[in-house]
């Protein structure tokens, strides 16, 4: 169901929980997934006594990819042009997160419209873990 | 280094889609994707990422036989300088992606990468940070490019402190 240009506004919102409570397990699925098997992420004995961290922690491509799933849902299916964050914020287990989506402008270029969004990911404290953008194909 | 190639393979948009949380049949189930808009399955936006399963070199994964630097008798396999001992630590600042079209299961994707830019801060939590781009091309068999991919790395001189 892709969006249209008709239907939305600037200012207009989209508000998806991505989680309650982010598992270990979570992660590593991510990690076998994904190729990336940092032990910064899965390894307690590693991150703690080597790495000096308090626990393991969330690859940041593993919110960036569970955001992405708030930012698929408000846009449809195969409308996204591009799609960017940055990483603000360490993403713990146990964590809780919601993405929302914003949308900046409505546009049209060579013809084909676009909705240009700000999506935020925050945390159970409101800090946010990752801000960034996206644009997508929007219909008239 | 990078892969050269990445075959889009159904069983692992499958398994990156369970991975980051997202149920939508267009990543799962054929008969449901041919009832969507792309008529067929489709990557998630940010699978790009996963072709580091297909670059044979990849740094972050075991190799076979050899020494790794997470916990096994001891907290490291490896001596301290390779794992930045000093507590500093290289952590993925930002991330891009531009899509020309999206692809689907049964593609093989060809990878050009190159180095972006780089510069420096002092950060407030890490202290002196070094920040670099790496960019990496996806082109489809028939050579257009699909999607462009724009990672930047932060290195870090101590351990980012929580707050």
């Amino acid at each position: 169901m892709a969006l249209q240009a008709s239907k939305v506004q600037v200012g207009d919102t989209y508000t998806q929980k991505l989680t309650d409570d982010l598992s270990r397990t979570q992660i590593v699925q991510y990690a076998g997934a994904s190729g990336d098997y940092n032990p910064l992420h899965s390894d307690e004995i590693f991150t703690t006594k080597v790495a000096k961290y308090p626990t393991v922690f969330a690859h940041g491509m593993l919110t960036m990819g569970m955001t992405g799933r708030m930012v698929t849902d408000f846009v449809g299916d195969g409308r996204l042009t591009a799609y960017s964050v940055r990483f603000t914020r360490q993403v713990w287990p146990g964590d809780a997160l919601t993405a929302t989506a914003k949308v900046d402008a409505v546009r049209e270029e060579d013809g084909q419209g676009l909705v240009d969004l700000s999506v935020t990911t925050v945390n159970q404290d409101g800090d946010v873990v990752v801000m960034g953008k996206a644009t997508a194909k929007i219909d008239p | 280094m990078a892969a050269k190639k990445f075959p889009v393979e159904a069983g692992h948009i499958m398994m990156f889609a369970r991975a980051v949380g997202d149920p939508n049949p267009i990543y799962h189930d054929a008969e449901a994707a041919a009832d969507t808009e792309p008529g067929k399955t489709i990557a998630p936006p940010t699978f790009y990422q996963a072709s580091a399963q297909f670059d044979p070199d990849y740094f972050l994964r075991p190799k076979i036989g050899e020494p790794w630097f997470g916990s096994g008798k001891e907290p490291t396999g490896v001596p301290p300088t390779r794992t930045g001992g000093d507590g500093g630590t290289g952590l993925h600042a930002e991330q891009r992606f531009e899509y020309f079209r999206h692809v689907s299961p049964g593609e093989t994707l060809t990878l050009k990468t190159r180095p972006g830019k780089s510069w420096e801060r002092q950060g407030k939590r890490g202290g002196n940070l070094k920040f670099s781009e790496n960019i990496t091309e996806y082109y489809d068999e028939s050579g257009e490019l699909v999607v462009r991919a724009t990672g930047v790395g932060v290195r870090t001189e101590k351990v980012v402190e929580s707050d």
